[in-house]
Order: C-alpha cells, then sequence, then structure tokens
C-alpha cells in the first residue's frame, strides 16, 4: 500500500484552516499512489476535532489524545510513531509556525527527505513538488528519487475540504514523558492591542519596504490624513520599529477586510497577501512590474510612489 | 559559554532576470547576508556583551564568495568565523538532511551550549534547518523565536514564538538548545568603521568534508530542482497609465467612486 499520513492544526481549541486544506492535498496525492489517506489528530479536544474532521477521501483518522496544546515533543514523537506504525509513502505536514518546530524533526527522526513549503504536488512514479524561490519570483519544480518522504504543505493553496463523511476514528498510543521535554509552553499572549484596530478599518493606505527610510513616513502619514484613511503596514516596517505591531498586516499580524487596501511600496509576499487579500478592492503602486501584489490588485500604478503619492496628496487637497 | 550562529549568504534577484537552466543567471544575482540571520547573529552579540566568558562563532556553507558575508558578522562583533566547502560539497544540491549533517559535524568539532539560526532563508525559504539540527544533535529547540531572555546561568532560554494571527506562545526552553530567529527579535547593529577594520583580522577557517569527518555520501541528496519558470501572471489589474500626476488622478477617481474618501 501507498498511504498518505496528513496531520491536521489547531490552537487554543479550534482547528486551523490548513487541517481541512491538507485533507484535500493529502486525498490527491494518496489517489495518485493508489493507497489510503491516515489523518493524525494530536492533543486537545481530539474527539471534537475529529468529528469535525470527519471529511470525504479520509480514509482513517488516529488520535493521540495528549496534552491540550501543541507541543512539538509531543509532535514529533507521535507523528514519527504513527508513521513507523503505518508506514506510509508519504507524511504532509502543514508550513505552519507549530509546522516549522516539528516536521523537520520528524523528517531528520526517519531519515526521510523532505520538501518544504510546497505549493503543488504531483505524483507519477516518483514525487515532483512545486515550490517557490526568491521571494516568490520564481517557481521550481523539485523531484525527489527517494520514498517514502516528507513534505510540509502551505496554507490557503489547496481549497479546504469541507464534504463531510463517516470516518472511523481509532485511537494511537503513544506513550509521551513530558517530564523529557526541554520546551514547555508557558501560555499564550495576544500581541498588537492598540488605539487603532486596523481590522475594523474601511480604508487602509498600508506601506511597505519600498518607503526606504522612517522620514519618508511622514509622506504616508500626510496622505492618510488627507484622505481620511487608516495607516498600517507590512512586516518590516513593524520590524524597524517605524510603526507598532497593532499595525502590521499579514499572517503573524492582523488580517484585514477593508473596502479599499491601498498598498504602497509592498511586494506582496505571500505571508502579507495572507492578511489583505479578503479586501473588496485592492490597489498597488510598486516600481517593479512583476511585483506579486499586482496579481491580487484590482487597480496598479507601475511607478514610484515618492512621484505619486506627493501629486495623489494634491488630489485631495 | 559558546554560541554558534549558524549563517547563510543569500541570492537575491533583481526586479528583471532571465532564467538559465533551472536557476536565475548569475548575472542577475546579488548576494547578501541572509536576513532572518541578521538578527541571529545580533542576538548572539547582544548576549556575548551582557555576560562574561561568551564566545560567539559563526559557521556557514558556501564558497569563497560568502566570505564577505561572514566579514559582515565578524565586523558585527563574532569573534571567528567557519566555512564548511569543498569540491563534493560545490558539486552537491544540498537538500536539509545533508545542511543538517554539515553542521552537526560542526557542533561536535565546537561543542557550543547554543546554537542559533535564522528561521529561513530568503532564497529558498525551506525554514528546516535549524530544528532538524536540533533532532540530529539531541539538543531541545524553538523555532520562530521573535523575543528572547535568558536565566542568569543561562540554563534556560525564555522565549516568544510568533505565531499567526498576532498570538505568541511563551515557552521555556533548556539549554543547550537551538532557536530559530525570526526577524524583528532585535535591531541588528550596523558594522562599525572599526569593527570591519578589525574583522579583516579575525580567523576564518575552512572544513572540507574529510576535515568533519565526512565523506562525498554525506551531501548526496534524493531531491532535486529539475525547473524553474516564472509563474503566469495572474493579474487582471487595471493599470493606470501616463504621468505621475495623472496616474494620481485615476487613482483618485476610484477612491473617490468607492465612497471610501469624502472631500
Amino acid at each position: 500500500m501507498s498511504d498518505v499520513l496528513a496531520v491536521a492544526d489547531h490552537r487554543r481549541g479550534e482547528l486551523r484552516d490548513v487541517s481541512f486544506e491538507i485533507v484535500r492535498a493529502g486525498r490527491e496525492l494518496a489517489a495518485d499512489l493508489g493507497g489510503d489517506l491516515h489523518l493524525a489528530v494530536i492533543a486537545g479536544d481530539t474527539e471534537a476535532f475529529a468529528d469535525r474532521l470527519s471529511l470525504a477521501g479520509v480514509d482513517a483518522i488516529h488520535v493521540v489524545d495528549d496534552g491540550v496544546e501543541f507541543n512539538h515533543d509531543l509532535y514529533a514523537g507521535a507523528t514519527a510513531a504513527l508513521f513507523e506504525e503505518l508506514s506510509p509513502t508519504a507524511v504532509l505536514m502543514p508550513n505552519s509556525v507549530n509546522g516549522l518546530d516539528y516536521a523537520p524533526a520528524v523528517a531528520n527522526r526517519l531519515d526521510l527527505p523532505l520538501v518544504a513549503d510546497a505549493v503543488g504536488l504531483a505524483y507519477d512514479g516518483g514525487l515532483e513538488a512545486t515550490r517557490e524561490m526568491y521571494g516568490s519570483k520564481v517557481e521550481t519544480a523539485v523531484g525527489v528519487s527517494e520514498e517514502p518522504f516528507a513534505v510540509t504543505v502551505r496554507g490557503g493553496e489547496w481549497a479546504a475540504v469541507e464534504e463531510t463523511a463517516d470516518v472511523p476514528v481509532e485511537a494511537f498510543d503513544y506513550e509521551f514523558d513530558e517530564s523529557a521535554s526541554g520546551a514547555r509552553v508557558q501560555g499564550f499572549e495576544e500581541v498588537g492591542a492598540g488605539d487603532v484596530d486596523i481590522a475594523d478599518a474601511e480604508f487602509l493606505v498600508s506601506i511597505g519596504r519600498g518607503i526606504e527610510e522612517e522620514e519618508n513616513l511622514e509622506l504616508i502619514e500626510e496622505l492618510a490624513e488627507v484622505t481620511g484613511a487608516t495607516l498600517s503596514s507590512s512586516r518590516p516596517i513593524v520590524d524597524n520599529g517605524w510603526l507598532p505591531k497593532n499595525r502590521q498586516v499579514g499572517q503573524s499580524g492582523k488580517q484585514v477586510t477593508p473596502d479599499v487596501y491601498l498598498a504602497i511600496g509592498i511586494s506582496g509576499a505571500v505571508q502579507h497577501v495572507a492578511g489583505m487579500k479578503g479586501a473588496e478592492t485592492i490597489i498597488a503602486i510598486n516600481t517593479d512590474p512583476n511585483a506579486p501584489i499586482f496579481d491580487i490588485a484590482d487597480y496598479g500604478i507601475v511607478g514610484d510612489l515618492f512621484d505619486v503619492v506627493p501629486e495623489l496628496i494634491e488630489q485631495f487637497s | 559559554m559558546k554560541i554558534l550562529v549558524t549563517v547563510k549568504e543569500v541570492a537575491e534577484a533583481a526586479d528583471d532576470f532571465e532564467i538559465e537552466g533551472t536557476d536565475i543567471g548569475e548575472q542577475f544575482l546579488e548576494y547578501d547576508l541572509n536576513e532572518w540571520d541578521d538578527y541571529a547573529v545580533e542576538a548572539a552579540v547582544q548576549l556575548s556583551e551582557e555576560y562574561d566568558d561568551v564566545e560567539v562563532v559563526s559557521a556557514t556553507i558556501g564558497p569563497e564568495r560568502s566570505e564577505e558575508t561572514i566579514r559582515m558578522a565578524l565586523a558585527k562583533g563574532v569573534d571567528r568565523a567557519i566555512r564548511v566547502w569543498d569540491d563534493d560539497v560545490a558539486g552537491a544540491d544540498l537538500d536539509v538532511a545533508a545542511k543538517t549533517r554539515l553542521f552537526a559535524a560542526v557542533v561536535e568539532e565546537e561543542e557550543p551550549d547554543l546554537v542559533l539560526s535564522g528561521v529561513q532563508a530568503a532564497d529558498d525559504g525551506f525554514g528546516a534547518t535549524g530544528v532538524s539540527l536540533a533532532d540530529e544533535i539531541g539538543f531541545d529547540w524553538a523555532a520562530v523565536v521573535n523575543h528572547l531572555d535568558t536565566d542568569d546561568d543561562l540554563s534556560t532560554a525564555h522565549v516568544h514564538r510568533e505565531l499567526e494571527g498576532g498570538i505568541e506562545e511563551l515557552t521555556d526552553v533548556d539549554l543547550p538548545a537551538v532557536l530559530t530567529i525570526q526577524t524583528g527579535l532585535n535591531e541588528p547593529r550596523y558594522a562599525s568603521l572599526r569593527g570591519i577594520r578589525q574583522a579583516q583580522g579575525k580567523e576564518i577557517a575552512e572544513f572540507g568534508l574529510a576535515d568533519l569527518g565526512l565523506d562525498a555520501d554525506a551531501v548526496a541528496s534524493p531531491i532535486e530542482r529539475t525547473a524553474m519558470y516564472e509563474p503566469e501572471t495572474e493579474s487582471d489589474a487595471t493599470y493606470f497609465d501616463g504621468s505621475a500626476d495623472e496616474q494620481a488622478a485615476q487613482l483618485a477617481d476610484v477612491l473617490r467612486d468607492k465612497g471610501v474618501v469624502s472631500e
């Protein structure tokens, strides 16, 4: 049998979207391989999670009922043990922050080749994965000549499976010695609270690396003022300490859904796009005509923000 | 205490580039220290300034050209550097497992108490070497660290892991450990002129596979890049043409139409 083992992702009692997406990636790969799709659910309210993940195309759900939240030693150990029990051809894990924290250990422990952050998977006698490189400027095909193999899949690339089914659920007994784990989760903290909630804004003027210097922010602040917009940014601006964390749009920042999102000097890295693609209208100003932001923009200006923004301010002054 | 920082020279593609075979043409690439590694270097140097008797060693896998990048780390306060390279390494398509074997051999040589590594490399974006290395050498670890405090006796690292959606996980990690460092952890310093001058005199030790007790099998990889192409553009954007003021006028009209700007 050439089965696929996929691992679900959850946090603070909620399954994450990638859990439903990895089911589609897994069942497509299992179909190519001619095997079954096994889904692992580790820690938390496994009964409720297994119920929600009883989805079409899943052949079996294995639950490891130990722990409440993610712990990488538990995840790596349980996934590796389940792999040894099932002997699948492929193990799929999410390329989420938690996936980054255990998937490489699973691959290392089982001596599996690892393809990280796949955006496409095909199997025809061997795995061919699609990945991005150079900040999403190019795509690559990556061939893997050994089996079994491990893959982490990027969230948002496969459509979530929603169709439910009656999937058998089996408890997988895994002995986890928490006291032997050198990493101990102490809790969680919400960051980025502040006086402004960019998630509520109807019109966001958002700035990225293209602003170059902190003092150039004044120009964008002036634009926000004359247009009545709320100011937000991509990650590098917050990393530089030029704007507080509560202004950051993206995977690790806020998810926003304004009527209009004006992206100025933002290239459109996948982590940023994850936070703003729900905007009704996206407008981008960037000097690079190949910037990925234009792929999702409704309106685009290929040009220098330092020429365009002063003219735009003029329009509303 | 010894801190090992893994650093990588990464390639950045010019706005206009051409693909030659399975990579972007060399003439369209510029090389720099990986941004994530810059934060890792800064974290290590800050620890060396905070505590007595901390040595910071950087390790890189890269050709002679990458010494420029390593000098940058040395100029920022790294004490000495190791560069791993030889003909077998140069001829290999290094996957995560191969990099893990090379760095594990360096760890065996250096016996660090803490390994810091960038979360990912800006060019290939695998984001896996640090955790794979930790598992291989039996260290504890934490991935995507954006806040780091240490106990006075350096026995434990109190870290924040940056999760998705503005949530941070607070985790204690026993040392020795590997931490993969997210951008924003600190403010990487610029290399001072004095630092740059001093860096010229610092040691960059070169190791080949044999020096690390390895052979060509260590860099054999079952993963191979078979094609590279520009993604088909999905853009159906309406572009505003003309001079900057004409473009701005068209954009202003859209904003008025959408009703988000009132005058």
